[in-house]
C-alpha cells in the first residue's frame, strides 16, 4: 500500500486531521465534536500514517505505546472526576475557571478563557478513544509483519 | 549452597539447643511429617540453606530483608500491645454485663436496605471478645519469637491483625449484616492464616478446603440471615432476640437449616469438620488461636446468639443434640489414634466444639451454662496446649508423641505449663476444668431428652481426654526422656510466658470458680437464656451424680492411658475416607463445569457470534409477536430518507450476496454511511460523525483482518443461515425502534436538559453536556469498558502472534524498527 502519491498525501492529510482531531475535541462543548469524535479522527490520521508510511512510522509518531496513551486517559478522567471533591463538590461535578475574565456572559461568549473538569475528562475521553483504536490497528498490523517473517 | 554453610546452623541448633529461627517454621507448619525423620530433617536442613542464603543474599545487596525484620517484629508487639489494651477495655464492661446490662453504639450504613453498623456488648460477646483479646495479646507475643525473621513476618501480623478485628465485628455486631461481614472476615483471614506457608502444596490445599467449607456454609448462613430478618422484621439482632421465639413462624425451617449450615461448617461438626485438621497446616500460634479458641467457636457464638429466636423447637434440640454429641465423640476416637500431637489437639477441639453444640441444643439453664463455662475452659487449656506444643516442636524439631518423653528435664517451664493445662483439661480438681465438666454432666443430665445417650457419650469422650491428657502427662512431660528430649533446652521466655499465664488461669478460676462464675458465665448465659441464671459456680458439691460420673470418667481414662498403644494402633483401621471422598467432590464439581465449559465455549466466533444475534433477534420478536405485533408509522417517507434508507438496505444485501470480500466490506461501508445520513437528515450531527468515523474505523480494521482470512467463496456452507439470522436481526432492532417510538414521548428530560445546558453546565452541545458533565459518571464506566475491551483484544491478537511465533513477536516488532529506521 506504500505508494508515492498515498505517502505524499498523507504527510498532509496527517498533520490536517491531528488539527481537526484537536478542534473537535475543543470546539465539542458548543458544537458537534467533543472528545469521542476527536480521538476518532485522531486514531484515523495515525491509521492513515500507518497504512501510507508502516507501522513503525506511527508508533514513532505517535512517541507513546498505544496502551500507555489508553492508561494515561483513564487516568485523565478519573482524575477530572476527584478533582471535584477536593474542592468540595460531589464527583464528577464541574469546576470551571476563566483566565483573564470573570466568566460573565458577554455577547453569548463567556468573558476569559474557559478551563474547566470537563475539558479534562473529554481530554481522558479523546486518549481513551485514540490509545484503543490504535492499539488494535497496530497490533493488527504486527501480527502481519509477524507472518511476513515467520513465512 | 556449600556443605559448610548447611552445617553450621545445624551445629549452632544441637550446641545450645536454640535452633536456627529462620527454619523454624518449616517443620512447624508440615502436617504429617514425612515417615523418615531422616528426610525431614534432610528438608529442613535445605530449607535452612535455602534461607540463610536469602539472607545472606539480601545483607550483600544492602536490601531490606534483614533490616526489614525488627519492624517486622514491631508489629508483632503492636499487635500484642494493642490487643491488650482492648482487652482492658473490655474489661471495664464486665460491671455494666454483669448488671445485666449492654453497651451498644451504632452508624448508618446501607440504611435504605436497614443494614446498620451497630454493635452491642452484652454477656455473651463480651465473653468472647475477652477471649478474642486476651488470647490475641498472648498470640501476637508468642509469634514475635516463635516466627522470628521468617521473612513474610509483616503479612503474617497483617492477617493476624485482620483476623482479630472482624473476631471482635463478629461477635460484638448488632446487626445481621453487619455481623456476617465480619463473619467473612474471619473466613478469608483464615484462609491467609492456613495458607501462610505458599510454597507447600498441603498447606494450599488444606487453605482451600478450608475456604471452600466455611465459604459454602458462610452464603447458606447469608441467606438464612436475610430470611430471618423478614420473618423479625428487622436485622437488629438485640430486636429479634427481645422479640421471642420464632419456632412458629413459617420460615423457621429454612432459617434453621441454613443457619445451622453455617454454623457447622464454621465450627466443624461432623461431616463438615474435615478442614480442621487440615487446617493443622498454619502456624501453631494460629492453630492456637483460630482453630481451637476463637474462630472455629463463631458456629457456636452464632448459635447461643440466636438461642433465644431459633432454640426449643424439635428440630433445634434433636439436630443440635445429635449432631453435637455424634461429632463429640467421633473426634475424641480419632483424637487418640493421631501419632501428632498438634493433630491430636485438634481433633480434642473438635471434640470441644461438638460438646458445645450439643450443649446449646438445650434450653435448659444448667446446660447453657455447662457450655459457657466450658467454653473458657477449653479455650484456655486448648490454646495453652497448643502453644506449648509450638514450644516442645520448637525446641525439639518434633511433635511426635512417640518421640517425645521426659521433657520436665529440660524444659522445666514450659512443663509446668503442661502440666497446667493436663489439669485442666483431664478435669481433676482443682482445675476449672473439672468445675466445667462437673456442669457438663449436669448439664446432659438435665436435657429432657435422651439424657441416659448424650451423659454416656460424654463420659465416654470426656474419658478419652483424660486418656490423653494422662498421656501426655505421664509420657511426654514425666515419662523416660527421649533422645530428642535429652538434647533440648528450655524454650525462649516468650514461647512459655503466653501458654503459663493461660493454663495459671485455668487453676485460679478452679479455686475460685465463683469469680468467674459470676463475672462471665453467669452475665453470658443468660444472655444466652433470655432469663437470670440462678447456678452458682462451685467447685465441690458434695457427692452427687456427677462425681460419680467423674470418677468413672477418671477410671475409663486411666483404663485407656494403660492401653493407649494398643487403642491408638487398633483405632488406626478406621479407614480415612474423608479426604477421597472431598477430592471425588472437587474432581465432580471439575468435570462437570469443563462439560458445560466444552458445549458453551466451543472457541468458533461464529458460533458464539450465531447464537448471540439468534437470541438477540428472535427474544424481542416473540415478545412484540406476543403483544400484538407493532404499528408502522402513518406518515410517509420523505425523499431524502428514502435515499438513505434504500443505500443501507442495498449495502446490507450486498454484503450478504457477496462473493468476494471487497464487495462485502464496500457493502458494509455503505450501510454506515447510509445509516449516517439518516442521522444527519434527523438532526444529529454529533452522532451522525461519530458513526462515520466508528465506520472508517471499522472497516480498516476488517480491512486488516479479513484480508489474511481465505476469500469468501470457499466457505458457502452456511451462507444462507448466516442471513437468516442477520436478517431477523435487524428486523428485530427495526420493530424496537418502531415500538419505541410509536408510544407517547415524554419530552420532560429532553427539555430539562436543553433548559439546564447553557446555565448550569455552559454549553451549547447539549450531546456533549450531557456525556462529559449531566452523566459524566457513565461516560467515565464506559471508557473504561472501551480500555478494558481493547486491552481484551490486544491480548487475543498477542496471544495468537505467541501461538504461533512464540517470542519472536518482539523481536520482528524490534527488527521492524531498525528496517524502518
Amino acid at each position: 500500500m506504500t505508494t508515492p502519491i498515498l505517502q505524499a498525501a498523507a504527510r498532509i492529510l496527517v498533520s490536517l486531521l491531528l488539527l481537526f482531531s484537536l478542534f473537535m475535541l475543543l470546539r465539542g462543548h458548543n458544537e458537534p465534536g467533543g472528545g469521542f469524535i476527536g480521538g476518532l479522527i485522531g486514531a484515523a490520521a495515525f491509521a492513515l500514517l500507518a497504512a501510507s508510511h508502516g507501522v513503525a512510522a506511527a508508533r514513532r509518531a505517535l512517541r507513546f505505546e498505544p496502551s500507555t496513551v489508553l492508561a494515561a486517559g483513564v487516568a485523565v478522567a478519573l482524575a477530572a472526576g476527584i478533582a471535584p471533591l477536593l474542592a468540595g463538590e460531589p464527583p464528577f461535578a464541574a469546576l470551571w475557571t476563566f483566565f483573564g475574565g470573570d466568566g460573565g456572559e458577554a455577547g453569548g461568549k463567556p468573558d476569559g478563557l474557559p478551563i474547566s473538569t470537563v475539558l479534562m475528562f473529554d481530554l481522558g475521553v479523546w486518549l481513551v478513544v485514540l490509545g484503543a483504536v490504535l492499539a488494535l490497528v497496530f497490533a493488527l498490523e504486527d501480527d502481519d509483519l509477524d507472518e511476513e517473517e515467520g513465512g | 549452597m556449600s556443605v559448610p554453610a548447611r552445617r553450621r546452623p545445624c551445629a549452632a541448633a544441637s550446641a545450645d539447643g536454640n535452633p536456627e529461627p529462620k527454619a523454624k517454621d518449616a517443620p512447624s507448619t508440615l502436617l504429617h511429617p514425612p515417615p523418615g525423620r531422616a528426610a525431614a530433617s534432610e528438608r529442613a536442613a535445605r530449607a535452612r540453606t535455602r534461607r540463610v542464603a536469602d539472607r545472606g543474599g539480601g545483607l550483600m545487596a544492602g536490601t531490606a530483608e534483614g533490616l526489614g525484620s525488627p519492624a517486622q517484629a514491631a508489629a508483632g508487639w503492636a499487635l500484642a500491645i494493642a490487643s491488650a489494651v482492648a482487652a482492658a477495655l473490655f474489661a471495664r464492661m464486665l460491671p455494666v454485663t454483669q448488671a445485666g446490662g449492654a453497651m451498644a453504639a451504632e452508624w448508618e450504613w446501607v440504611p435504605s436496605l436497614g443494614v446498620t453498623l451497630a454493635f452491642r456488648v452484652d454477656g455473651l460477646s463480651l465473653v468472647f471478645a475477652l477471649l478474642i483479646t486476651v488470647f490475641g495479646s498472648a498470640i501476637a507475643l508468642y509469634s514475635t519469637r516463635y516466627l522470628r525473621g521468617h521473612r513474610h513476618l509483616g503479612r503474617f501480623f497483617l492477617y493476624l491483625g485482620l483476623f482479630e478485628a472482624g473476631m471482635i465485628g463478629l461477635v460484638t455486631a448488632d446487626d445481621l449484616i453487619t455481623m456476617f461481614v465480619f463473619w467473612e472476615v474471619t473466613t478469608i483471614s483464615s484462609f491467609l492464616l492456613v495458607g501462610f506457608d505458599h510454597a507447600s502444596a498441603k498447606a494450599r490445599r488444606s487453605a482451600w478446603m478450608a475456604l471452600l467449607i466455611t465459604g459454602a456454609g458462610g452464603l447458606a448462613l447469608l441467606a438464612g440471615l436475610v430470611l430471618l430478618g423478614m420473618a423479625a422484621g428487622t436485622n437488629r439482632i438485640s430486636e429479634i432476640i427481645a422479640g421471642g421465639r420464632l419456632t412458629e413462624h413459617a420460615l423457621y425451617a429454612p432459617i434453621f437449616v441454613l443457619i445451622v449450615l453455617g454454623a457447622f461448617a464454621k465450627s466443624a461438626q461432623a461431616p463438615l469438620h474435615i478442614w480442621l485438621p487440615n487446617a493443622m497446616a498454619a502456624p501453631t500460634p494460629v492453630s492456637a488461636y483460630l482453630h481451637s479458641a476463637t474462630m472455629v467457636k463463631a458456629g457456636v457464638y452464632l448459635l447461643a446468639r440466636l438461642h433465644p429466636a431459633l432454640a426449643g423447637s424439635e428440630m433445634w434440640t434433636n439436630t443440635l443434640g445429635g449432631f453435637g454429641g455424634a461429632t463429640m465423640l467421633m473426634a475424641s476416637v480419632l483424637a487418640l489414634r493421631q501419632t501428632d500431637l498438634k493433630l491430636a489437639l485438634a481433633y480434642t477441639s473438635i471434640m470441644a466444639l461438638g460438646a458445645l453444640v450439643m450443649f446449646l441444643g438445650a434450653t435448659e439453664t444448667v446446660a447453657v451454662v455447662a457450655a459457657m463455662t466450658f467454653l473458657i475452659v477449653h479455650a484456655l487449656y486448648k490454646a495453652s496446649l497448643f502453644l506449648i506444643t509450638g514450644a516442645i516442636d520448637h525446641s525439639t524439631g518434633t511433635r511426635e508423641i512417640a518421640e517425645l518423653g521426659g521433657l520436665w528435664r529440660t524444659m522445666p517451664v514450659t512443663s509446668l505449663a503442661g502440666i497446667l493445662a493436663v489439669g485442666s483439661m483431664a478435669g481433676f480438681p482443682p482445675f476449672l476444668g473439672f468445675v466445667g465438666k462437673e456442669l457438663k454432666y449436669e448439664g446432659a443430665l438435665a436435657i429432657a431428652e435422651e439424657p441416659a445417650l448424650l451423659a454416656g457419650a460424654a463420659i465416654l469422650s470426656n474419658a478419652m481426654m483424660v486418656a490423653l491428657a494422662l498421656k501426655i502427662l505421664f509420657k511426654i512431660i514425666l515419662g523416660a526422656p527421649t533422645p530428642k528430649a535429652r538434647g533440648a533446652s528450655e524454650a525462649p521466655p516468650r514461647l512459655w510466658a503466653g501458654p503459663l499465664l493461660l493454663a495459671s488461669l485455668g487453676l485460679v478460676c478452679g479455686v475460685a470458680p465463683d469469680l468467674v462464675g459470676r463475672t462471665l458465665v453467669i452475665p453470658a448465659a443468660e444472655a444466652v437464656l433470655g432469663a437470670p441464671a440462678e447456678i452458682k459456680l462451685k467447685l465441690w458439691h458434695g457427692v452427687n451424680v456427677p462425681l460419680l460420673m467423674s470418677v468413672a470418667t477418671v477410671g475409663l481414662g486411666l483404663l485407656g492411658f494403660l492401653v493407649y498403644r494398643r487403642l491408638s494402633e487398633g483405632l488406626q483401621v478406621i479407614p480415612e475416607v474423608a479426604e477421597g471422598i472431598w477430592d471425588t467432590i472437587l474432581e465432580a464439581i471439575s468435570n462437570s463445569f469443563s462439560a458445560v465449559a466444552r458445549v458453551m465455549q466451543p472457541g468458533s466466533l461464529r458460533a458464539y457470534l450465531s447464537v448471540t444475534f439468534a437470541v438477540a433477534a428472535l427474544g424481542p420478536l416473540a415478545a412484540m409477536a406476543l403483544q400484538g405485533g407493532v404499528a408502522l408509522p402513518a406518515t410517509p417517507m420523505d425523499v431524502p430518507t428514502l435515499g438513505a434508507a434504500l443505500l443501507t438496505v442495498a449495502g446490507a444485501l450486498a454484503a450478504a450476496a457477496a462473493r468476494r470480500r471487497m464487495l462485502a466490506i464496500g457493502g458494509v461501508a455503505a450501510v454506515g454511511s447510509g445509516i449516517a445520513l439518516l442521522f444527519v437528515i434527523k438532526g444529529a450531527p454529533d452522532v451522525a460523525i461519530t458513526q462515520l468515523l466508528v465506520d472508517v474505523l471499522l472497516l480498516v480494521l476488517i480491512c486488516m483482518v479479513t484480508l489474511k482470512a481465505p476469500e469468501l467463496a470457499a466457505r458457502r456452507e452456511g451462507r444462507l443461515r448466516d442471513g437468516l439470522i442477520a436478517g431477523a436481526a435487524g428486523l428485530s432492532v427495526a420493530a424496537l425502534t418502531l415500538a419505541a417510538t410509536s408510544g407517547p414521548f415524554d419530552p420532560s428530560v429532553a427539555q430539562a436538559m436543553e433548559a439546564l445546558s447553557v446555565p448550569e453546565a455552559k454549553g451549547r452541545n447539549i450531546v456533549n453536556v450531557v456525556l462529559v458533565d449531566f452523566r459524566a459518571i457513565d461516560t467515565f464506566g464506559e471508557i473504561v469498558v472501551v480500555a478494558a475491551a481493547a486491552v481484551g483484544a490486544l491480548a487475543l491478537i498477542r496471544m495468537k502472534a505467541f501461538g504461533r511465533a512464540k517470542a519472536e513477536a518482539p523481536r520482528a516488532r524490534e527488527a521492524a524498527k531498525e528496517a524502518a529506521e
